[in-house]
């Protein structure tokens, strides 16, 4: 049997969404055959990448290989004069990697939604939206040019705000999606400009087209057609969008209002994949970024920043999801920092281990929510006695989140570490310090809810959940040890110096240690190092009032003052002013007008006659 | 000579006349023969669109009748790429409104002949080749909304009481209308006599005027008095507030065809007509009106915002989005006006769907104050996922069509009005602020125990408008190429001959292979070839 | 002999009793019977002109004239029926209401 690449490439990202019409259309009042079709779809996706991947390492010397790599099959979107716009999947390392990813910790987190959702009423519904979702995110990942990534960017968006207000009768849930819609359309707004300023900046033969851009940009950036000063404005832009998708500070706040949405979809979208997008568009356009190096240090900034901030926002945090979700906010900081750093490689491993472990995480975390339909880790605690593979995985995926020494997590900060303390040592010292404040966080979220006395009665949850937990985990183990920079095209380049990974192995024990004296041993209270720390904690507990300025903004600036402004002008002086004054000032002269109509047909009579009489007066008077 | 414009004009006119001799209580009979006459028309609407022929472009399927030879008036029909889209968008809008019309119970007979009337007028716009008759049409398609917003409307409510009653929507929007009418008559009629040509039809028109084109004062003239008397219908600011009451106070297969098609008819008249007979006049005055789009669309935007009401939203977000249609004419490049004509085929289903949603709301709840509403999905899952679904075309959801149209705005205009195009990317982002509360507003929430009574659509039947709806957008969102290629033929030529620089400006590498001429043996001299 | 004068002096003299009787009745019939009065003053000097210079158009005029009086004279007594019927009067004062 001859499997052509293209063939394979396309069964990669169009099979989830046969799975979503397919649902749509036969399977909304049937369960079990949304459940399969959704599953088995992603399955033969995962399948189709793996085969793409051992394809494509097997070595011929015979014949030439058809699935080398990079492959590009495309049908034409659009053809006009001018303006050709394509469809269709471009395969190279990144993007295998990243599909891999997708599909395959998206199968895992689909077979456990099964047992999760077992209990909805809109069973379909979810795996339907799920499989949609998939296929968004494929397209993102196996885009050929920006426009195909900008729709699988805004359908990724879509299908997450539908799976974030997933329970739609809740009001939080259902404000939630909306809020996390909007603020990707913010930020949205700068990424279409981006996009639109950077095709327009290409004088001739303008393309979306990555690879096109990738070879022709620097010669025409060299040969002076483009100038070089509008490309860091057109960088700033495109960055807009991982601003948004990949929840960066100042817009990362529609984050952890997300995790209303259903557990399996936080680990999916708001964790493992979907936020990892703006990671990953980074990566794939990294060409366009290199050439600017101001760009490069704003995004460094930005992702420290954000790395920073939200790990102290997780210090505070009780909502054990939401606690992984500033977890999920810091490491995707350290991802963009890895980017602004120059270390696109660093940035993709990061963001795979990421992936598994955050998965892990998150699926676990969903297992005790399943356990105990609770989520403030106050309320829990001794899980580890009630729900013990859940609370291994869940340990196994903390210590791979803190980067504790050997689990994957330490190998990919590691890398990023490594990569800040050659070129930017004050982001280096901030991206130390959160490592420390996240193994802090995660072992104050363990030791309170998964040590000491058992508060309810959990129950370990059914095998279709714990599996994936256990393959997750074993992905977060050894996903360090597999080569994926290697894979990704990073030789050699190891660091003999001990400094770094030391240092972080140190600040990582520090950060552990403080945990369990504070939240196990209890040498040093809780409650006395909060009253302690009134003022900074209750800034932290509000979130540094961010949200409060954007519900400022949204409510009254937008909504009470624009477009109460804009209605005013529309209801008064349009309509009433200009409209119904014409109108009014029409049947006024009416008024007066109208004296001359007395009602009387004598009058009327003589009008006629004076006025005949006085015409020909004049005529006969010529 | 062709049928095919005559089966589409006259099968909603023939229905019209079957309807006036059947008897008024058989509501059946009647609903029947409206289903069959704009079901005709769709066929042959999509036989039109089937056999255009984009390569050959220009007028096909012309039919030619001379009427008043001393004046240059004939009955002539035909369509070019631009208007068999925007037939195709009226047939489909005629049809699933006639569906949604069977909401009506009172006084059927009258409220189908009107509306098929109605349909007649706007396919007779869109199919004329004739200025006078262009004219006719145009006036027959606004006569209708009278009776049709008068007597089967409903005011417009705020807390149950009345802001805007259906009596005034209907003389506001009939008088607007009839005022725009009449300045743009003033305009065609100072076209006509200073032509010289002595003749209503516009291809004959079009070529006088390639060769003794129109003086430049004249045009200058001519232009705002056509653009402001179509620009009052497409709505353009601020002389828009007819559509957002016209709108809300219609019942809703009028709003569909009104939102849908008939705003559509004051932005293709001025492509029609005011681009293609007056290009110089145009390029003069087309700035301003681009100034004038961005106003409708953020100012449209933020109106829409504070709106409670589910209708007069829309209808804002209408006048808002034709905005984008009328900036994709000012902007004057190829792919502008592509998406433009696109973008008014999108934004017509989109709405249509729209208010066809919002109307089986309203029959339900008797109401479309969005504070009273909430929770609705519980009871109207299929309603509530169209009304998504609606939401997320009108907010440019890549695979809806009106992703590809607001895309081929933004790339068409971007070198020429590049301001106005930042703020239209920015109108996308209000558009979807007002969009998703509206859906948060109205299906979202907890269970409300007033509407436990509210029914979904049941029977396939009666699903079939927005399955057609939604089909057609999803069609043509993911695969916009075939609709592309017909405007495309169509509106290339139009802007090469208004602006014969742009086409050659940026050409691409092949285009200026083909469009050069062949080499001569001597050099040619620069400038316009052919006359000596 | 009785020449193209004295025609039009009678028509004149048809002409303004008419117009008087208009002006100072109220009763709508009378009026009706005023403006028949007026309009056959106006046939008189069609068909006196006519004679005059052999031009049959005048006579024409006069046949379309009279049908037009016809159809007039039709809608103005049924309007004066209705009159007659729903407001019990025929006096043109009492019936300016549709003047508003």
């Amino acid at each position: 049997m001859v499997i052509s690449p293209s063939a394979l490439g396309w069964t990669i990202l169009l099979s989830p969404l046969a799975a979503a019409c397919g649902i749509q259309l036969f399977g909304v009042h049937r369960r079990r055959l949304s459940a399969t079709l959704a599953i088995g779809a992603l399955l033969v996706s995962f399948a189709s990448t793996l085969l793409w991947y051992t394809f494509s390492s097997i070595v011929t010397w015979a014949v030439p290989n058809p699935f080398q790599l990079p492959f590009e099959a495309s049908l034409s979107w659009i053809s006009l004069p001018g303006l050709t716009i394509s469809f269709g999947v471009l395969i190279d390392q990144l993007s295998l990697l990243m599909a891999l990813v997708v599909t395959g910790v998206g199968s895992a987190i689909f077979i456990y939604s099964t047992a999760y959702m077992a209990d909805d009423d809109a069973y379909s519904r979810y795996f339907g939206v799920l499989s949609l979702f998939a296929f968004s995110m494929l397209t993102i990942v196996l885009a050929t040019n920006w426009i195909q990534l900008f729709m699988g960017w805004e359908l990724v968006g879509f299908s997450s705000y539908l799976l974030i207000g997933h329970w739609y009768a809740k009001p939080s849930a259902a404000e939630a999606g909306k809020k996390a819609f909007m603020v990707n359309r913010v930020a949205d707004f700068g990424f279409m400009l981006g996009i639109l300023a950077l095709w327009a900046v290409l004088p001739v033969d303008r393309t979306f087209h990555f690879q096109t851009l990738e070879k022709q940009l620097p010669l025409l950036i060299q040969t002076g057609v483009v100038s070089v000063a509008v490309l860091p404005l057109i960088g700033l832009l495109l960055f807009c969008g991982p601003i948004g998708k990949s929840a960066q500070f100042p817009l990362h706040v529609w984050l952890p209002d997300a995790m209303e949405g259903p557990t399996p979809v936080s680990a999916l979208i708001h964790a493992a994949t979907m936020v990892a997008a703006g990671v990953y568009m980074l990566c794939r356009t990294f060409w366009l970024f290199e050439i600017v190096p101001s760009v490069l240090t704003t995004i460094t900034w930005v992702g420290a920043a954000t790395a920073f901030l939200a790990a102290c926002l997780a210090l505070v945090e009780f909502d054990l999801k939401r606690i992984l979700a500033y977890s999920t906010l810091s490491q995707l900081g350290y991802m963009v920092m890895a980017l602004g750093l120059g270390g696109a490689v660093a940035g993709m491993y990061h963001l795979t281990t990421h992936a598994f472990f955050k998965a892990l995480l998150f699926l676990a975390a969903g297992s005790v929510i399943h356990g105990t339909h609770e989520q403030d880790i106050r309320k829990l605690g001794g899980l580890w006695h009630s729900m013990r593979w859940t609370s291994l995985a869940f340990l196994v995926g903390g210590l791979a989140l803190c980067g504790f020494p050997g689990l994957s997590g330490f190998f990919s900060k590691d890398e990023i570490l490594v990569l800040a303390y050659g070129h930017n040592a004050p982001a280096f010292w901030l991206a130390l310090v959160t490592a420390g404040m996240t193994a802090f966080y995660t072992a104050r979220a363990w030791f309170i809810a998964f040590t000491g006395k058992a508060h309810g009665h959990g129950h370990e949850s059914p095998p279709a959940m714990l599996i994936p937990l256990g393959v997750l985990a074993f992905l977060s183990i050894i996903a360090g040890y597999i080569g994926i920079p290697h894979f990704l095209g990073q030789h050699g380049e190891h660091h003999a110096a001990w400094l770094v990974p030391g240092l972080s192995i140190a600040v990582v024990a520090v950060g552990l240690l403080l945990a369990w004296l504070i939240y196990s041993r209890g040498t040093v209270s809780a409650q006395q190092l909060v009253q302690a720390l009134a003022l900074p904690y209750s800034f932290l507990q509000r979130r540094y009032y961010i949200d409060e300025i954007y519900m400022w903004y949204v409510e009254t600036v937008q909504q009470r003052w624009i477009a109460g402004a804009c209605a005013w002008v529309e209801r008064v002086i349009i309509i009433g002013f200009l409209v119904n004054g014409t109108a009014r000032l029409t049947r006024r002269a009416g008024h007066i007008l109208r004296l001359w109509q007395t009602g009387r047909v004598q009058t009327y009579v003589l009008g006629f006659l004076l006025g005949i009489v006085s015409l020909l007066t004049l005529a006969l008077r010529r | 000579m062709s049928c095919l414009p005559l089966l589409i004009l006259l099968a909603p006119a023939l229905g019209a006349i079957a309807i006036a001799a059947v008897g008024s209580t058989r509501h059946a009979l009647v609903r029947r023969i409206s289903v069959l006459a704009t079901g005709l028309s769709l066929i042959g609407a999509l036989w039109a669109v089937a056999t255009y022929d984009a390569p050959t472009g220009g007028y096909q399927h012309e039919v030619l009748v001379p009427w008043i030879r001393s004046l240059g008036i004939g009955f002539h029909l035909g369509v070019d790429g631009i208007s068999v889209v925007l037939v195709l968008l009226h047939a489909l809008c005629a049809f699933t409104g006639v569906l949604i019309s069977y909401a009506i119970k009172d006084r059927v007979k009258e409220y189908y002949l009107f509306y098929l009337l109605l349909i007649t007028g706007v396919f007779g716009v869109f199919l004329s080749l004739d200025l006078f008759f262009f004219y006719f049409f145009y006036e027959m398609a606004v006569i209708p909304m009278y009776p049709l917003i008068g007597i089967w409307g409903s005011d417009v409510k705020e807390h149950g009481v009345v802001r805007f009653s259906k009596e005034y929507a209907t003389m506001k929007l009939t008088i607007y209308l009839t005022l725009g009418a009449a300045v743009a008559l003033i305009g065609l009629l100072w076209l006509y006599v200073s032509s010289g040509a002595g003749t209503f039809d516009i291809p004959r028109l079009q070529q006088h005027f390639v060769t003794s084109p129109l003086g430049m004062p004249l045009q200058r003239a001519i232009f705002p008095l056509l653009f402001i008397g179509f620009g009052i219908i497409a709505p353009m600011w601020p002389l828009h507030s007819w559509s957002p009451i016209g709108h809300a106070a219609a019942p809703s297969a009028v709003s569909m065809l009104h939102a849908g098609v008939l705003m559509k008819l004051g932005s293709y008249a001025i492509i029609r007509i005011a681009l293609s007979l007056l290009p110089e006049g145009a390029q003069m005055w087309l700035p301003w009106v681009a100034a004038i789009c961005v106003m409708n669309i953020i100012y449209g935007g933020f109106v829409a915002m504070a709106q409670k009401d589910l209708k007069l939203t829309i209808g804002y977000s209408s006048s808002s989005h034709m905005g984008y249609v009328l900036l994709g004419i000012a902007c004057l490049t190829p792919l502008a006006l592509d998406g433009a004509v696109l973008l008014m085929f999108a934004h017509g289903l989109m709405t249509a769907l729209a208010f066809a949603l919002v109307g089986h709301v309203y029959d339900q709840t008797h109401t479309r104050y969005l504070p009273d509403l909430g929770g609705l999905a519980h009871q109207l899952p299929f309603i509530a996922t169209c009304g998504v679904i609606a939401a997320m075309a009108s907010s440019g959801l890549p695979g809806f069509a009106n992703f590809v149209a607001e895309l081929l705005v933004f790339l068409g205009g971007w070198d020429r009005y590049p301001a106005a195009i930042v703020c239209g990317v920015f109108g996308v982002v209000i558009t979807a602020v007002y969009m998703l509360r509206l859906v948060r507003g109205t299906f979202f929430g907890p269970r409300k125990p007033v509407f436990t009574h509210v029914q979904d659509t049941r029977t396939l039947f009666a699903r079939l408008p927005y399955v057609i709806l939604v089909s057609a957008l999803l069609f043509v969102g993911c695969w916009p190429q075939p609709l592309l290629r017909l405007i495309d033929a169509s509106s290339r030529p139009l802007v090469e001959r208004i602006r014969p620089s742009v086409a050659l400006a940026k050409p691409t590498p092949e285009r200026t292979l083909r469009r050069l001429p062949p080499p001569r043996p001597h050099p040619a001299p620069s400038g316009r070839q052919g006359h000596p | 002999m009785i020449g193209l004068a004295h025609y039009l002096v009678l028509s004149a003299l048809l002409f303004a009793i008419g117009l008087i009787g208009i002006m100072t009745r109220r009763n709508v019939l009378m009026i009706l019977l005023c403006i028949e009065i007026m309009f056959n003053a106006a046939n008189l000097a069609f068909v006196a002109f006519a004679k005059a210079w052999g031009n049959l158009d005048g006579q024409v005029v006069v046949f379309f004239i009279i049908t037009v009086a016809a159809a007039e004279v039709t809608v103005g007594l049924a309007i004066a029926i209705l009159l007659a019927r729903q407001l019990k009067t025929l006096n043109v004062d009492e019936v300016s209401f549709l003047k508003w």
